[in-house]
């Protein structure tokens, strides 16, 4: 009986000594958006922080969503086809399709998922195995590191290099680049995948043609796949092109596209995103979605697919979506470079997405240099300003890898996909800070 | 030779003779690649899916979509969803900022609206923000607190018949799945949910040191089993007794009939600490469409699943957590009201529930009478089907179900796909009907079955 109770204490001791939680969640408790969301809702904030518009979705799309949840059809309100509402996966595979010039199937090419988010999750949970290397350029959207680890991967960092940019001109993201030796350097023969973010979230830049084939080069060469997250897809500036990895030459069968109705149809919280790949690759992230999420919500797609009807036919036209709304955001980034350029922050000009990056480097603050200090400048700097400036942007450090953070803690990340109203607010705001800077 | 000419150019490049290269790589580059995928490992998958590809529902969700079909199979309600549910989803839409990102761990109308409804029922504080989590559906939920608290190593005890997703959830946690069986003590009689049991003793041999946490799913899905207060004292005294977790899927915890309770194993003593009990809108407001669940439990579990979430999904969709929130805020106020969506749901499913244990009867066969959810399994070996012509090598049931779509043109779901290997030849006689279905549905059903009696008469 005692040996039997010992017995009973040893087991108890060995599992309450061990966490709880599983190991796979080590060193991923930490989120900016948890902590820099929370702030931005504490404060009264002028909200430039996290990356959503605060303005309405465009009508059409709108009106789809209402049709569909008050509709004659209530099995809009039930379960749809496990991997795509048929009328959606139908309209992607076709407008892709016809982009890419690649027959694309709606079954077996397509997979609709719960935001781009979760596409990428699919993506890493599918294909990456413990002891896999992947490459991650730097500064990447934050979720890229953490579902590496969480698939027992290895993210490989590559930072992109700013050059000096001509004389009398201002940096733009076109002036961060690639080192193509260094980039080559990266590639072992652990190398699974590389994430892509083009156009880049928070950098806003616009890797060109001759960008990408260096990056296809490599992935044919050591035969590695491309997680591409395209999210940001149609909003380029200043007539520059988004080019699809995937349509280059042998890259189709590597990559795997993601895109976002959230970001393509101003309409973040739907949460409905996408995938589009060969059916060898996308047939794995069908198992990790089947035993994940399982479908996605029904209403929200049909909107969507309507959504994208529209587009289809409406394409390259004055009037598509597409075309209106970068062409409004490049006018909304504009405003925002002379705001910030008038109080003194060196801002680095997008080439897409609706991010913008400003360097703190000769900005008079009054956020003191820390160097002891474990938390990097741009989050204390940015910190101050909601709490005393009622401005919200995001540290751009959250972006590095930790072994790059201290590099890059003087740019703070703005988001420009707001109405007039709060741009004008923004710019208020920076206004008074300059005037209180430099005095009467 | 494309193999060989692959490798090559690492050796150029040693020798320093990169123009070769890149004339190789652009030559390469001409070649359709489709066939070098297969000479990649590096296309293959990760070893956390091996195996997990196949799934019932894609199989027989294909097969019933055919609208000749009267569909008893998937969960799917084709009953209309209380309109007020209707109306607020289309109210949130219209609402600019409702259509952009909400918190991540839940839109705070609905958390907080969540910690009122079962802080009445379970009688406790719940903090609508470190206690409760909203995910996509109960599936969700299911696979957020595996990926949070699973892991190699661990055993996890799974009761049969179950939800399918729970083996393969655990498997791509990386965990042993440890089955147990619900045993028929009525030997094959059995009239009723209630006669499918524990054997407590069986049950205690299933627990060791290793066993990370067991699966609870009340109401029961397919059997409709609501566990009574002493089977829960005896998983709760194990659990307990070896320091495991309970994952407790209560997605049915409305539809429970006349003369049954619901009990949330979490308000047992000594329970709370150690359970994490998942709910879903698609079950309690007839939306399975909207794919939305939650996990509720005590904050130093519920937080491994925030982590999940925020790598994972980050968020839920806004508009549908807003009307859900409506939703409930309106069913709260009446939850001392039978007129509650709640409780007139069940009173509903109720009828329908006799209805098809009546249909069933009528043909001879003898249905479990379910005392919640809204499933019904029944032994069809009475019938005595002839499907010897069937070669393909599977379990009765699956081809009972296969011939009953092609000549009866009603589907249902084989048991056996919710069974693990060893257990196939105990259900293998028994299918599942869904009867969440509207009056139309059943009498097409009616019709069948009465034609089929017929015939074999």
């Amino acid at each position: 009986m005692m040996a039997q109770l010992t017995g009973n204490c040893n087991e108890m001791e060995a599992k309450m000594s061990r966490p709880v939680q599983a190991q796979r969640l080590e060193g991923l408790d930490k989120n900016v958006w948890v902590e820099f969301v929370k702030l931005a809702a504490t404060y009264p904030t002028v909200n430039l922080g996290q990356g959503f518009p605060d303005f309405s979705p465009p009508d059409f799309v709108k009106e789809a969503f209402v049709k569909a949840v008050s509709g004659e059809n209530a099995m809009l309100h039930q379960y749809t086809r496990v991997f795509g509402h048929p009328a959606l996966v139908t309209i992607l595979a076709r407008f892709f399709g016809k982009l890419l010039g690649q027959d694309i199937d709606p079954l077996t090419n397509v997979m609709v998922t719960v935001g781009a988010y979760e596409a990428l999750f699919c993506c890493f949970q599918a294909l990456v195995d413990s002891g896999d290397e992947v490459i991650i350029i730097e500064p990447y959207f934050d979720c890229y590191e953490p579902m590496v680890k969480m698939a027992g991967g290895t993210p490989v960092f590559i930072p992109l290099r700013p050059k000096t940019p001509a004389p009398g001109k201002l940096m733009s993201s076109g002036d961060w680049q690639l080192d193509p030796a260094e980039l080559a350097s990266k590639f072992t023969r652990r190398t699974k995948a590389i994430v892509l973010n083009s156009p880049n979230n928070p950098l806003g830049k616009v890797f060109s043609k001759k960008e990408m084939e260096i990056i296809a080069d490599l992935c044919v060469k050591h035969d590695v796949l491309c997680f591409s997250d395209e999210v940001y897809e149609w909003l380029v500036y200043d007539g520059k092109k988004h080019i699809r990895i995937a349509s280059l030459p042998g890259m189709w069968d590597r990559t795997i596209t993601i895109g976002s109705a959230g970001k393509t149809f101003s309409a973040t919280g739907w949460k409905v995103g996408w995938m589009f790949g060969p059916d060898h690759l996308v047939k794995h992230l069908r198992t990790v979605h089947q035993n994940c999420v399982y479908h996605c919500p029904t209403a929200a797609q049909e909107a969507v697919a309507q959504g994208f009807q529209r587009e289809f036919e409406h394409y390259g036209k004055p009037e598509s979506y597409f075309v209106q709304l970068p062409q409004e955001l490049q006018q909304k980034r504009d405003r925002l470079v002379q705001s910030l350029l008038a109080v003194g922050m060196k801002p680095i000009i997008p080439e897409g997405t609706y991010f913008l990056i400003a360097d703190l480097s000769d900005f008079k603050a009054e956020v003191p240099n820390l160097p002891d200090c474990e938390e990097p400048y741009d989050s204390r700097f940015i910190k101050w300003m909601i709490k005393n400036k009622g401005l919200a942007a995001i540290p751009v450090s959250a972006f590095y890898s930790t072994a790059q953070k201290r590099n890059f803690d003087h740019l703070i990340r703005f988001c420009f996909v707001k109405e007039e109203a709060t741009l004008k607010a923004a710019e208020d705001i920076l206004q008074q800070w300059k005037l209180k800077k430099t005095g009467p | 030779m494309l193999a060989g000419m692959l490798f090559v150019p690492q050796r150029f490049l040693c020798l320093g003779i990169r123009t070769q290269l890149l004339k190789t790589v652009s030559s390469l580059r001409s070649f359709r690649f489709s066939a070098l995928a297969t000479m990649a490992s590096k296309h293959k998958n990760a070893k956390r899916i091996e195996g997990l590809d196949s799934n019932v529902w894609v199989e027989f969700t294909k097969v019933a979509a055919d609208p000749s079909i009267v569909n008893l199979g998937q969960g799917l309600p084709d009953i209309s969803p209380p309109s007020y549910v209707k109306e607020e989803l289309a109210k949130a839409a219209a609402v600019d900022r409702l259509n952009q990102y909400t918190r991540g761990f839940g839109h705070p109308a609905l958390v907080k609206v969540l910690s009122q409804v079962y802080e009445k029922i379970c009688g406790r504080k719940i903090d609508p923000y470190t206690d409760i989590l909203v995910t996509v559906g109960g599936y969700g939920s299911l696979f957020s607190a595996m990926q949070a608290l699973i892991e190699e190593g661990d055993e996890v005890i799974i009761i049969e018949p179950f939800y399918d997703c729970y083996e393969p959830m655990v498997k791509m946690a990386g965990a042993k799945p440890v089955f147990i069986p619900l045993r028929d003590k009525k030997a094959g009689n059995s009239a009723s949910s209630a006669d499918w049991v524990l054997d407590p003793t069986e049950l205690a041999s299933k627990f060791n040191s290793k066993t990370k946490a067991i699966i609870l799913n009340t109401p029961h899905n397919p059997i409709g089993k609501v566990y009574t207060k002493e089977e829960l004292q005896l998983i709760a005294d194990l659990c307990i007794k070896h320091d495991s977790l309970c994952i407790s899927d209560e997605v049915y915890e409305w539809l429970v009939y006349t003369g049954n309770k619901h009990i949330k194993i979490a308000t047992l003593p000594g329970m709370w600490e150690r359970t994490v009990t998942i709910g879903s809108a698609g079950k309690t407001y007839s939306v399975t469409g909207w794919k939305l669940g939650w996990s509720i439990g005590p904050q130093h579990l519920i937080k491994h699943l925030q982590v999940v979430q925020q790598n994972t999904l980050y968020t839920c969709s806004t508009p549908l957590q807003e009307a859900l929130a409506q939703a409930f805020l309106i069913d709260f106020k009446r939850m001392d009201d039978p007129d509650c969506y709640f409780y007139s749901l069940s009173r509903e499913l109720e009828g329908k529930r006799n209805r098809m244990a009546q249909l069933l009867q009528e043909v001879g066969l003898k249905p479990v009478i379910p005392d919640g959810g809204y499933f019904m399994i029944v032994d069809v070996s009475a019938l005595d089907v002839d499907l010897s012509d069937m070669v393909e090598d599977r379990p009765y049931d699956y081809k009972f179900v296969t011939w009953m779509i092609k000549s009866k043109k009603l589907s249902a779901i084989p048991l056996t796909a919710f069974c693990g290997l060893e257990t196939k030849e105990q259900f293998e006689k028994y299918i599942r009907f869904c009867f969440i279905k509207q009056d139309s549905t059943l009498d097409a059903a009616e019709m069948i079955l009465k034609k089929w009696s017929k015939q074999t008469a």
